[in-house]
């Protein structure tokens, strides 16, 4: 406990010193840090020289790396990148939504709710089961070919229902693993009050259940950002159907580059803040508390 | 006037069976202690009293009405009776006195306002008022055990049980809760306790009940129980506590 108010105290200390934890450097000193700095110089330098000496390294550059090609397509790959975070954006707020209805109505007990259990297993068993890209394919040409009246018949619209379907099994799957780790004796105390079953639900157990899966989901939001991308199988511009035309016009590969650059500009530091939750977390555990 | 009564009470668990046919009448500011070994069945009774248990066989009457009958409205029957557990149960992702309103708000619909009003009220009377803004894991064990006690209080309830509070404090921690539970039985509280601390049975009972598997052996005044017990497992029972310096 000592040490971690020592470390509150200075804004700068806790700062560098996550840091150096998350590298696996924490208490090595400046020493430590120079020969960790000494020898990553060493290494990057030996991949360099063994690259670029390669016999294909000349044919590699002009296909991949070609500066020209990575800066002339990125401008139109980041307009159409708007697009993959808009979709990012708005699918995960229903996900969160519906894999939270799925996840409760798979935990509510006794034989009267048998059925509805049974629709949420199923529901997360295909969701998972089937691949992401065959959903949209289905939903993102079926469903406007269908021509209903009051139904959109938008492509992106259809490509997102897809990926919060499937996503919701997921994310439901991770809601209930949260939801069984509260210990039934909080269930029990709450109802011991005089509270309903959906009171203790939502004011004991959820809010418990919740904060324990905030890494996990993070990791589920990253994989959402990723498979944005499916969207350009239906034809819709976004950042990897804008590469591919790009490619297509230069016969070279620097297009995707850029694509990908833009996805891990955004995916990174996800993983980054899900790294410094779970350990924080662990470090609660620790600490034998857990919550405040 | 009888505040609770049980009528030959059953309860197993597969094939073990935990209450074996219980009856005790509890009458309005009684104090009643359930001595006996672990697997007695004390908690069991005490989880069926408040419903967290369904019975087998049996009916338990709370102020005269049946609360065991189909169609009770289990919520409206917990309001009136308050339970404390041996491992407090504090809801640990809130305020001590978010601990304490939760349940009044929410269940009696009461204002926030009264809701506090009534959570100080108790908390000073306990000497908690300090730790109102703390979360549980910040306070004693004996601190979070009054919180949880005082959480049951903020009801109102007409009956209190109290599954073995102590057991799971340090031992300079079990006489401020102790305390606590004197306090109310001198305020006149309804109360039934399952408990290991003998001399606060003797001193605070006004009747003692020895479980033994599942049934009630024996009971009586604690004086009689402690010093003068009938029947032969009473007797072994008591030995193997003063053996253990507990009496």
């Amino acid at each position: 406990m000592a040490r971690e108010g020592d470390r509150r105290a200075d804004p700068e200390v806790a700062r560098r010193s996550r840091l150096l934890e998350g590298l696996r450097l924490e208490g090595e000193g400046a020493r430590g840090v120079a020969i960790a700095l000494l020898s990553s110089l060493v290494l990057a330098g030996i991949i360099v020289v063994a690259v670029t000496q390669s016999a294909g390294w000349p044919e590699v550059r002009r296909t991949f790396f070609d500066w020209g090609d990575i800066s002339s397509s990125f401008p139109d790959i980041a307009r159409a990148f708007v697009l993959n975070v808009k979709i990012f954006l708005v699918c995960e707020v229903f996900i969160l939504v519906l894999a939270l209805v799925i996840a409760v109505l798979r935990s509510l007990p006794g034989p009267v709710f048998f059925p509805l259990r049974a629709l949420a297993v199923i529901y997360t068993d295909l969701a998972r089961g089937v691949p992401t890209i065959l959903v949209i394919a289905l939903l993102g040409f079926g469903a406007p070919a269908l021509q209903l009246t009051g139904v959109p018949s938008s492509r992106v619209f259809w490509a997102g229902v897809g990926l919060i379907l499937i996503y919701s099994g997921y994310v439901a799957e991770v809601y209930r693993a949260g939801i069984e780790s509260v210990h039934p004796s909080q269930e029990a105390a709450a109802r011991s009050l005089g509270l309903s079953r959906l009171q203790a639900l939502r004011h004991v157990i959820l809010p418990q259940a919740i904060r324990r899966v905030i890494p996990p989901l993070l990791n589920d939001f990253i994989g959402l950002q990723k498979d944005t991308a499916l969207v350009g199988t239906l034809g819709v511009i976004e950042a990897f159907n804008q590469s591919q035309i790009d490619s297509n016009a230069t016969f070279t590969y620097g297009a995707y580059l850029a694509a990908a650059a833009l996805f891990v500009a955004i995916t990174i530091p996800l993983a980054r803040l899900t790294d410094w939750l779970i350990a924080r977390d662990r470090r609660r555990h620790q600490a034998g508390g857990g919550f405040a | 006037m009888t505040a609770v009564r049980l009528e030959d009470v059953r309860k197993s668990f597969g094939a073990n069976e935990v209450l074996r046919g219980i009856d005790l009448a509890v009458d309005d500011h009684e104090v009643v202690c359930l001595i006996g070994a672990s697997g007695s069945g004390k908690s069991t009774l005490l989880r069926c009293l408040n419903l967290l248990e369904p019975l087998e066989a049996g009916r338990i009457l709370l102020g005269g009405e049946e609360i065991t009958r189909r169609g009770v409205d289990v919520n409206a029957v917990r309001r009136r009776i308050g339970i404390v557990f041996q491992a407090y149960n504090l809801f640990p992702h809130m305020s001590v006195l978010r601990n304490v309103t939760l349940a009044p708000r929410d269940v009696l619909g009461l204002s926030r306002a009264e809701a506090e009003e009534r959570a100080r009220e108790l908390l000073a009377r306990f000497g908690l008022e300090s730790r109102r803004d703390e979360y549980p894991d910040r306070l004693s064990g004996g601190q979070q055990q009054r919180v949880a006690i005082v959480r049951a209080l903020a009801m109102q309830p007409e009956l209190m049980l109290l599954d073995e509070v102590t057991s799971a404090l340090d031992p300079e921690l079990v006489a401020e809760v102790l305390s606590v539970i004197r306090e109310l039985a001198e305020g006149g509280m309804t109360m039934l306790i399952a408990t290991h601390e003998m001399s606060f049975a003797r001193d605070i009972a006004n009747r003692v009940c020895f479980l033994d598997a599942g049934l009630i052996l024996e009971e009586g005044p604690p004086d009689q129980i402690f010093t003068r017990p009938r029947e032969l497992r009473t007797q072994q029972f008591l030995e193997r506590i003063i053996a253990a310096g507990r009496l």
